[in-house]
């Protein structure tokens, strides 16, 4: 049974074949996974500076019920009512969270805890309820489907072919979220590690903090079909967190999560067909093992210089 | 040795170490076991009615909603029995465990524990090639283990924190789960491995070893919360005190660890592996805002745990296949905006009324400063207040300050005679009162805190309205019983105060006709 399992390693066709005579296809995929990746990285990596990562955890699940909801007012899968429905759900989320750990003694990470579970229940019923109407499956909810990325209807520019809607789509995310962090560098910055300081500066911390949240809402939104609800935290977190094993500098940091992100869609892509599984999710292990590489050669707090020091 | 953070630890830890005899735990476990008892002698109940009422013959015809039901309440289907008998251990199991969780603030463990098994369920199946329980549980548990174990690895060797922890050992143990997963769906034997129920859960689908499995855990749950009870307690409330007191904290942490790793993995079946993390999370965040007690919070998270199951596996069962994970969560999540908007104490809606009538309070206590302070300024003479100078006074028109003192009134607190206002003893007594608190704070302020006269008003505004009477002793002890308050306005004395109240009862013919204003210049 185990010969089934795990396939033979087939050099050409794991490692050549996906960039040359199949890039048509794994060209897409990786390129959709670079730019969930990066996106997701960029906004995690304050998300990870802020102690709110598992904000990220929250609105990824609770997004769901929001694009259900919009999918069945709307009646359609266009880009907008997808996008306006998972601002609402993320908004309801934070406002949730707050209004529960703030009017009770429940702590914050419970109130977490209830009001993204109470969510993604509400939206995981509804999708089981209207299975027939809406062509999303409970599993796809959890993992996604970046492998049917290719088969989308592409964007036409005139009469050139942009790319599967999906990609493109992800794509302007990217853009944004990337214009975003380089225009608001120093807000954003300042506001994450000193909302004191930020204040006097005359930059009020609020406004990032809800803007940061909304930008979550957003990519997450677009990174959902891609690789559903849970594997989004890792996109969010896996980046960010192998970069800070790296360096203290906020902007390196975000470099070398862009870094991440390439390699980890790409061996990501590589891995999915060695072993025949879900591509996103051997995007995540692909990134989970530059995480444990980082932890281990870390030239600051490395398991190995830890061990050396000691 | 400090004793402890929160007031909570104060009052439990010594209870838990003075109370030797074992008698009021007996009582304890008697209450425990009381409303699991009822609920289940409730069912037992509808059952034994729908069976008498022959609604089995009427399941046979058609899938209706109220037949269906029937059908449920009925337990003759085996499978209803064993979702019934599952929801019931779960929610028992996951719901003591939960109170745990939740006082001792890992509520996010539990999600990343709940997500880590994957794997293991996936190396488990593997390994017995079938859907075996036992090999499933093992992995499973296992996986759990070292998911946490890891998430310790990180905090403790790099400077991540620990929610990016979490976040990381989650969602990377979840991926390889999925991996494996979907490499398992491509096997010969895979597709019908049924495997895909672990994500959502399916009450349904629960079998008699799955019943078994799910008795010894929970079993072993019970056991140890009744047995290691005093020792899980001040281990969860107090740490340091624990370890000072020689309890082997880290070994209690690895048991309620284990014991979590284990009661997630049985439970997988009926919830699901996402939403496994609510149904130790919700229920006893229900039972947390409403009791401040450990043992009465376990007793009901245990039974709200139970409750939700069993709602859960019934409208799964009704629903026709509707996934049993996300249904469980919304009951308990309803039990839970119960519990926050109704909760007696600590209650959205309690919290509400009770800041409004504090604020009434406060209203009311200003208004009767005013008057005390305008009559005051007639030298406490017999005459009632003028309902123009008090309005004059309280910079509002004569409508307003007749809702005021109307409201006064309906409180007993004063009497309106053609356009004068009186005070009743009982207003005399409060405001005299809130005017001492007012003129105490402000001489204590400038005594004791050295605090310029003219930036004390501000502060005694807020503060005459909460002294409590100790307090206002205490002062007055600290202030050599002072009468002149910083502005060189006369204390009012309680004892005065008092015996003016007692003389205006003794006296009680006409408003105002009292020997208050002689008391007070005295």
């Amino acid at each position: 049974m185990m010969e089934d399992f795990i396939p033979v390693f087939d050099f050409h066709q794991v490692v050549v074949a996906p960039w040359t005579e199949h890039l048509p296809l794994f060209g897409w995929v990786a390129l959709m996974g670079f730019f969930v990746a990066a996106a997701c990285g960029l906004v995690g990596n304050y998300l990870i500076l802020r102690r709110m990562a598992l904000m990220g955890d929250a609105v990824s699940h609770s997004v769901l019920p929001g694009l259900v909801i919009a999918f069945l007012l709307s009646n359609s899968r266009g880009t907008l009512p997808m996008f306006i429905g998972a601002l609402v759900a993320g908004a309801v989320t934070t406002v949730l969270i707050e209004l529960i750990h703030r009017n009770s003694r429940v702590k914050q990470d419970a109130a977490i805890g209830i009001a993204f579970s109470a969510l993604f229940a509400v939206g995981v019923l509804l999708v089981s309820l209207y299975a027939d109407k809406i062509d999303l499956d409970a599993d796809c909810v959890l993992f996604g489907e970046i492998a049917f990325v290719p088969l989308e209807a592409q964007v036409m520019l005139g009469s050139w072919a942009l790319g599967p809607e999906s990609v493109v789509r992800m794509g302007l995310v990217l853009v944004a979220v990337g214009t975003g962090v380089i225009v608001f560098y120093k807000e954003l910055l300042v506001s994450s590690f000193d909302a004191g300081l930020s204040r006097t500066l005359g930059i009020n911390p609020a406004v990032f903090h809800y803007g940061l949240m909304a930008m979550l809402s957003i990519v997450v939104v677009g990174a959902f079909e891609a690789v559903g609800a849970i594997l989004v935290i890792a996109m969010l977190i896996l980046p960010g967190a192998t970069a800070s094993l790296l360096t203290t500098r906020l902007g390196v940091i975000h470099l070398l999560s862009l870094a991440q992100a390439l390699v980890c869609s790409m061996a990501g892509v590589m891995l999915g067909v060695w072993l025949d599984c879900s591509i996103a999710a051997a995007m995540v292990l692909a990134g989970a093992g530059l995480f444990v590489l980082a932890w281990i050669f870390s030239p600051t707090q490395g398991l190995l210089q830890r061990w050396r020091r000691h | 040795m400090s004793r402890g953070p929160t007031p909570k630890v104060e009052r439990v830890v010594p209870n838990a170490f003075e109370r030797r005899d074992p008698a009021p735990n007996k009582r304890v476990g008697v209450n425990a076991l009381h409303r699991p008892l009822l609920w289940f002698f409730a069912l037992l109940a509808t059952s034994a009615v729908a069976r008498a009422a022959g609604v089995n013959d009427l399941a046979r015809g058609g899938d209706g909603f109220w037949v269906q039901a029937a059908r449920f309440a009925s337990l003759t289907d085996p499978s209803v029995r064993y979702a019934l008998a599952g929801a019931l251990l779960l929610g028992l199991g996951c719901g003591l465990l939960g109170g745990f969780i939740v006082v001792r603030k890992m509520a996010l463990v539990g999600d990343a524990l709940s997500h880590a098994v994957l794997p293991g369920v996936a190396a488990g199946f593997l390994w017995a090639g079938t859907k075996d329980p036992v090999a499933i549980f093992i992995g499973a548990t296992i996986a759990g283990l070292l998911g946490t174990a890891t998430v310790s690895a990180i905090t403790s060797t790099t400077r991540l924190k620990e929610d990016t922890a979490l976040g990381l050992v989650l969602t990377s143990y979840f991926a390889l789960g999925i991996c494996m997963l979907t490499m398992i769906q491509r096997l010969p034997n895979g597709n019908q491995s049924g495997i895909g129920t672990f994500l959502f859960g399916q009450a349904a689908a629960l079998g008699a070893d799955d019943i078994g499995l799910m008795s010894i855990v929970t079993a072993a749950v019970v056991g140890v919360v009744l047995l290691g009870y005093k020792e899980l307690l001040v281990t969860s409330f107090d740490p340091g005190f624990a370890r000072s007191a020689g309890l082997p904290t880290a070994w209690i942490h690895h048991t309620l660890m284990f014991l979590l790793a284990a009661a997630v993995v049985v439970a997988l079946q009926a919830v699901g592996v996402v939403l496994v993390s609510a149904m130790l999370i919700t229920p006893a965040a229900a039972a947390y805002l409403l009791t401040d007690r450990l043992h009465r919070m376990l007793l009901l998270a245990a039974g709200f745990g139970m409750v939700s199951g069993v709602v859960g596996a019934f409208g799964s069962f009704v629903g026709q296949g509707l996934p049993t994970g996300p249904l469980m969560v919304l009951a308990a999540s309803t039990v839970f905006a119960g519990a926050f908007l109704f909760g007696p104490r600590h209650g959205v809606i309690a919290r509400w009324w009770r800041q409004r009538s504090e604020r009434g309070r406060t209203r009311r206590e200003n208004a009767l400063k005013a008057m005390f302070h305008l009559w005051e300024e007639d030298d406490f003479g017999p005459e009632g207040v003028a309902l123009n100078d008090f309005a004059q006074r309280r910079r509002s028109t004569l409508e307003e300050i007749g809702v005021v003192v109307r409201e006064l009134a309906t409180h007993d607190l004063v009497t309106l005679d053609r356009e004068m206002v009186y005070f009743t003893p009982a207003g005399r007594l409060r405001a005299g009162e809130i005017v001492r608190n007012h003129r105490l704070w402000e001489l204590y302020l400038t005594e004791s805190a050295n605090i310029a006269p003219d930036h004390v008003h501000d502060d005694a505004e807020r503060i005459e309205h909460v002294l409590g009477e100790a307090t206002v002793r205490a002062l007055e002890r600290r202030l050599n019983y002072a009468k002149i308050d910083p502005h060189g306005k006369l204390i009012p004395s309680p004892r005065e105060l008092h015996r003016a109240e007692h003389d205006a009862l003794e006296r009680p013919a006409g408003p105002g006709r009292s020997g208050g204003g002689e008391g007070g210049r005295s």
